[in-house]
């Protein structure tokens, strides 16, 4: 008999929170070496816990089958991690590299801080979505709350749905794409064109987050760069 | 840091659950809040009669109370529930008025209030709160910023009748908006920042507002961070500040609406997996009645 030139596909470890500690999970997860074979694991019975699956430094796929509590996968360094349901504030916070995918709503401040990664978001985030993202790519297929993007300081937010109040405000230098129209746009944040080296990148995060949806119907929104320095003409005002 | 649940049942089937439910909510939040707890509930009380929850020293008798007006109390631990007929209601007040050892913890025709210090299993236990039945309830787990922990700085509080009101979060302009409702007759148990935010919703209420008029109206007086739900005799309301700090989850289905401050609270929720779940927009009023 011949044998099959590739293993077939592993079927995932899977953890069951209902029957074992989460520090258990998370301290297994946060232990693999880095060429691991044990590349597949599943977590059910989430039911809301906070802190599933962060810190996770090897490129494993984890699959969290419900709905997550506070800071699913933050830190993540490398781990492709999907959310079956939604995800409570902080989803993603400090992601340095790797794909976090909620296929559900996300609460507030999904991906704050992260510095790389994919962040995909299937339904709605709320508040203060890439609050003072460092560069990760986030992508909301539904709409975002108010503040998103608040002190963005580099990567690409992307949102399909409607921008709530304020937002970018006090951005940096992350570009903040639109489709669905915006509330109000924050301090500092102003609409720019649409270069073609921003469409590239835009077009490359829809193809990468599956999004059915066209560059053209999007518009990017950018920092004014008028908070970078002290002006001396506001001097009364303090 | 504080836990705030509540459950509004739109099918009575499940009223004979409603205190095993919230018991259920309460013990999840415990991290939330870990020093005191408390909670409402609404129920039928017999026809003609207010219902006064009591509060007393510890194993305090209260049947001398209960024998002067004719009535039978229900004791709760240090709380005691009393049935006065509505035409004795002046009466029982005067009466309580001599036994400066009694609070009156709340009144109305439908609530009964309990809170006390300690772990919220222990709270909900001391007060047999699984054995209770109902049409809602609002309950809550504190962490205590603002004020003491004691009984008297323990959530839900009531400043009206059948009104009581759950915080998690805290106001920067309670001492000003006090010393104006004092101003208005409404009076005040605790130097607590909720119990003024309670005390504004009893106020607007006996204007003649409905709860969700009082609730946009409160959007515009109180200022600081806020997520409050709050309780009437017949309805269940919800509000968050424009600035949503605090955390919120609500879950919908046929048979009820739930609210907690994280979804780890709706879990045991019977039909949680089909329920609508969502999270209540920023300066946005929810409000669910019974028709009465």
């Amino acid at each position: 008999m011949r044998r099959a030139l590739k293993p077939a596909a592993r079927e995932p470890v899977v953890f069951d929170l209902a029957t074992r500690p989460l520090r258990d999970i998370n301290a297994i997860l946060q232990a693999l070496p880095a060429h691991t074979n044990e590349t597949a694991w599943a977590i059910a019975n989430p039911r809301g816990a906070h802190a599933v699956a962060v810190g996770v430094t090897t490129p494993v796929s984890i699959s969290i089958d419900g709905h997550v509590g506070y800071y699913c996968a933050g830190m993540n360094d490398g781990a492709h991690v999907t959310i079956a349901g939604n995800a409570g504030p902080g989803v993603a916070e400090n992601m340095m590299s790797g794909t976090v995918h909620v296929m559900g709503d996300a609460s507030q401040a999904a991906g704050a801080t992260a510095h790389g990664g994919l962040l995909i978001i299937e339904g709605n985030a709320s508040a203060r979505c890439g609050i003072s993202m460092k560069g990760v790519d986030i992508v909301v297929k539904g709409s975002v709350g108010h503040m998103s993007g608040f002190m963005a300081q580099s990567g690409n937010l992307v949102i399909l749905g409607v921008a709530g109040e304020a937002l970018g405000d006090s951005l940096y230098e992350a570009n903040i794409f639109v489709r669905g129209g915006i509330t109000s746009l924050g301090a500092d944040c102003e609409e720019k064109p649409m270069t073609e080296a921003a469409s590239a990148i835009l077009e490359t995060l829809l193809k990468k987050a599956g999004a059915d949806a066209d560059p053209k119907d999007f518009k990017l929104f950018g920092s004014a760069r008028t908070l970078y320095h002290f002006h001396v003409d506001n001097a009364d005002a303090y | 840091m504080c836990g705030v649940v509540g459950l509004f049942l739109k099918n009575r089937v499940l009223e004979p659950e409603l205190g095993v439910l919230t018991a259920g909510m309460l013990t999840v939040l415990t991290d939330r809040g870990p020093d005191s707890a408390g909670f409402a509930l609404y129920s039928a009380g017999l026809p003609g009669h207010l219902k006064f929850t009591l509060r007393g020293p510890k194993h305090y008798d209260f049947s001398a109370l209960a024998a002067a007006f004719g009535v039978a109390c229900r004791l709760h631990d240090d709380h005691a529930v009393f049935p006065v007929p509505e035409n004795q209601e002046a009466d029982f007040r005067a009466a309580l008025a001599n036994h400066p050892e009694i609070t009156i913890v709340a009144s109305g025709a439908r609530m009964e209030l309990f809170k006390g210090t300690g772990l919220p299993e222990d709270v909900s236990r001391r007060f047999g709160l699984q054995t209770m039945s109902g049409s809602h309830a609002i309950g809550h787990t504190r962490m205590a910023t603002e004020s003491a922990v004691t009984t008297q700085g323990a959530h839900p509080f009531s400043t009206g009748p059948d009104q009581c009101l759950v915080h998690n979060g805290s106001l920067s302009n309670h001492n000003d908006v006090r010393r104006t409702l004092i101003r208005e007759h409404i009076s005040f148990e605790t130097q607590n920042d909720s119990e003024v935010a309670a005390g504004y919703l009893s106020w607007k209420l006996r204007s003649g507002a409905k709860l969700d008029e009082a609730l946009t109206s409160a959007l515009g007086v109180l200022d600081g961070f806020y997520t409050f739900v709050v309780g009437t005799e017949s309805g269940f309301g919800v509000l968050r500040d424009p600035v949503a700090c605090k955390p919120a989850v609500m879950a919908e289905t046929d048979d009820y609406v739930a609210f907690g401050s994280e979804y780890r609270a709706l879990v045991d929720l019977p039909g949680i997996s089909n329920a609508h779940l969502f999270e209540p927009e920023p300066a946005k009023v929810y409000f669910w009645e019974h028709s009465v």
